[in-house]
């Protein structure tokens, strides 16, 4: 899978109140409703300003807080191509792969707001056009490969009824 | 290194059927389920497309409408309707508004006994390791998965265990101590992680007060917080289940990813300062910050003993005439047995809202969001901006204690001023 887009940054500990704050997500289903609405608190504008396919970068701990699918949900219906970060919290990473989120662990310090970046998720690599770096990523362990392959966990149980990871 | 086995990787390898360690990748036989009324309705959506017609078992299955219950809203009251009817066809056991907040009911009821595999579309589900269950959060779509196969994938994490020495002074508690420990290791100090409480300071704490610790280990990024089972364990567990149990401990040679040893004979009241959880301040430092709004409840401190230290504290006093209190109780049996012995009474006279059992206001969906600007202190697990329903509001964490002195006095205020000796039973 190649991606490219520019990219959004944030920080360390971005939570999934952020994300999509609860008092939103109890309200409905409607997942291109609760996109207009992603990262809000942290950004007011921040649904305007994505371009299909743009990435989400950031620092450690990206996700953590409630176990919300409607967080990469949310990011997934805005157009987010895919979340890069240093490090992810353990929930959210397994429900964006679970929902088709592509999400990157990799070091994010040389990444800038605006980047052009070109990813390639099978050779894991991540190429920063703007600034003429190549960033090596963390590989996912098989069981998540054959999942996001699937196009997600619904998809993998369409195929197979059951777990078919081993 | 040892080859000993920690807590995880014997219950985890006990329901996969074979012996594992931390790092590998296995499928494990799940003893029980939960989703509550943010995360079911997604989940019943994923059991449709995956075309799964009839659940795995629907006896291991709960469901509970507690996060935004009664409902506030008609889109609400739409995805309440769907979780409803869902648990009629399918034979799932459903708790409906006022029965109490999940992670309450899912011990109190006797869903969940030591040496269970536990998971919860919740991220607290890690609540019931204190008594000695690997249990955890997930998503929607793994809860689906679960609900269709009786199974999940894991991987067996490796774990940190806190051994913590010495014996807690009155007036500080189970709140304070998790409180300081994610202080200590910050919000993602156990990312990926199983994390162990266990030391004189845990045996000593009431089965009550360990659920609190428990329900935080997600705070530092955990993704279960595991205590052994003692006699006060199994003692409770028999009162609220049936269900046979083994409890499992860990082998003297079990290897860890790292032990941090922490004595807390003078630990002092601590407050987690917005707009993180790991914002941790002893009570000195954030004393006289005014407060507009003290909130007793959740999955963390909303148990009968939680609100019988805030009732000791309250009695015959006035709640701030500046200040709302609300007061939420964990589930409808810790309300009925709190009317009974006359502590709600002693909470409404001083001043007290009481809503219905559940999640109360803690994420913000009804039952009290605050003002632009206001301050609140909560006895909830989290802080962050706009968790409570407005991002201009700042959310500060304590214990009963601290946030019942708070209620009084109209700003942060420092429990251990209202306490004695006779009160200690309550640490
Ligand atoms: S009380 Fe708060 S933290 Fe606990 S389950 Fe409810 S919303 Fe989540």
């Amino acid at each position: 899978m190649e991606l490219k887009g520019k990219v959004h940054r944030f920080g360390s500990d971005v939570n999934t109140d952020y994300i999509i704050s609860g008092k939103y997500k109890f309200k409905t289903l409607d997942m291109n409703e609760l996109a207009k609405h992603v990262m809000e608190d942290l950004d007011s504008d921040f649904y305007s300003k994505i371009e299909q396919g743009d990435f989400i970068v950031a620092d450690s701990n990206f996700g953590c807080g409630s176990s919300r699918e409607q967080a990469p949900l949310a990011i997934k219906y805005a157009g987010i191509g895919a979340v890069i970060a240093t490090s992810f919290a353990r929930i959210f990473y397994r429900n964006a792969i679970n929902i088709g989120l592509p999400v990157i662990e990799c070091d994010t310090s040389g990444i800038e707001a605006g980047d052009q970046l070109e990813v390639d998720l099978k050779k894991g690599v991540i190429r920063n056009l703007t600034k003429d770096q190549v960033i090596r990523v963390k590989p996912l362990p098989d069981v998540m490969i054959k999942i996001l392959n699937d196009g997600g966990l619904v998809g993998h149980f369409r195929k197979y009824g059951t777990f078919n990871v081993e | 290194m040892g080859t000993g086995k920690t807590i995880v990787e014997k219950i985890i390898g006990a329901h996969a059927g074979k012996e594992v360690e931390a790092g590998d990748i296995v499928i494990a036989e799940l003893d029980f389920m939960m989703g509550q009324d943010g995360t079911s309705p997604l989940a019943i959506n994923a059991l449709k497309e995956m075309e799964v017609e009839k659940l795995y078992d629907p006896w291991k299955v709960a469901m509970v409408i507690d996060h935004s219950a009664p409902s506030p809203l008609e889109g609400v009251s739409a995805l309440h309707d769907m979780m409803r009817k869902f648990a009629k066809e399918q034979g799932v056991k459903l708790y409906d508004i006022g029965c109490g907040v999940c992670h309450q009911l899912m011990p109190e009821q006797g869903h969940v006994v030591p040496g269970n595999l536990v998971v919860g579309a919740d991220s607290h589900t890690c609540t019931y390791g204190a008594i000695n269950a690997f249990a955890t959060g997930v998503g929607s779509t793994d809860l689906a998965a679960a609900m269709a196969s009786g199974k999940l994938w894991f991987k067996v994490p490796e774990t940190i265990k806190f051994v913590l020495k010495g014996k807690l002074p009155i007036g500080v508690f189970s709140k304070d101590v998790i409180l300081f420990l994610i202080g200590q290791v910050t919000a993602d100090g156990a990312t990926y992680k199983a994390v162990e409480f266990t030391g004189p300071v845990i045996d000593d704490l009431s089965v009550e007060a360990r659920f609190t610790i428990s329900n935080m280990a997600i705070e530092m990024g955990g993704k279960a917080g595991l205590m052994e089972a003692d006699e006060k364990t199994i003692r409770w567990v028999k009162e609220h289940s049936n269900k046979p149990f083994t409890p499992v401990k860990a082998d003297p040679d079990a290897v860890y990813e790292k032990v941090l040893e922490y004595d807390l004979s003078d630990l002092v009241p601590q407050v987690a300062k917005p707009h993180t959880v790991d914002n941790v301040a002893p009570i000195d430092e954030v004393m006289g910050t005014p407060i507009q709004q003290a909130v007793l409840g959740t999955c963390t401190n909303g148990r009968l003993e939680d609100l019988r230290i805030a009732a000791a504290i309250l009695k015959g006093k006035k709640v701030n005439p500046d200040v709302r209190f609300i007061v939420a109780p964990a589930s409808k049996e810790i309300y009925l047995k709190a009317m009974n012995e006359g502590t709600i009474q002693t909470l409404v006279e001083a001043g007290a809202a009481v809503v219905t059992p559940g999640c109360g206001p803690c994420v913000g969906t009804h039952n009290g969001v605050p003002s632009d600007g206001e301050n609140v202190i909560s006895t909830a697990n989290r802080n962050f901006k706009g968790r409570m329903g407005n991002g201009k509001a700042f959310i500060y964490l304590g214990s009963p204690a601290t946030v019942a002195a708070s209620a009084i006095e109209g700003k942060i205020a420092d429990p251990r001023n209202y306490l004695t000796e006779g009160d200690s039973q309550w640490s």
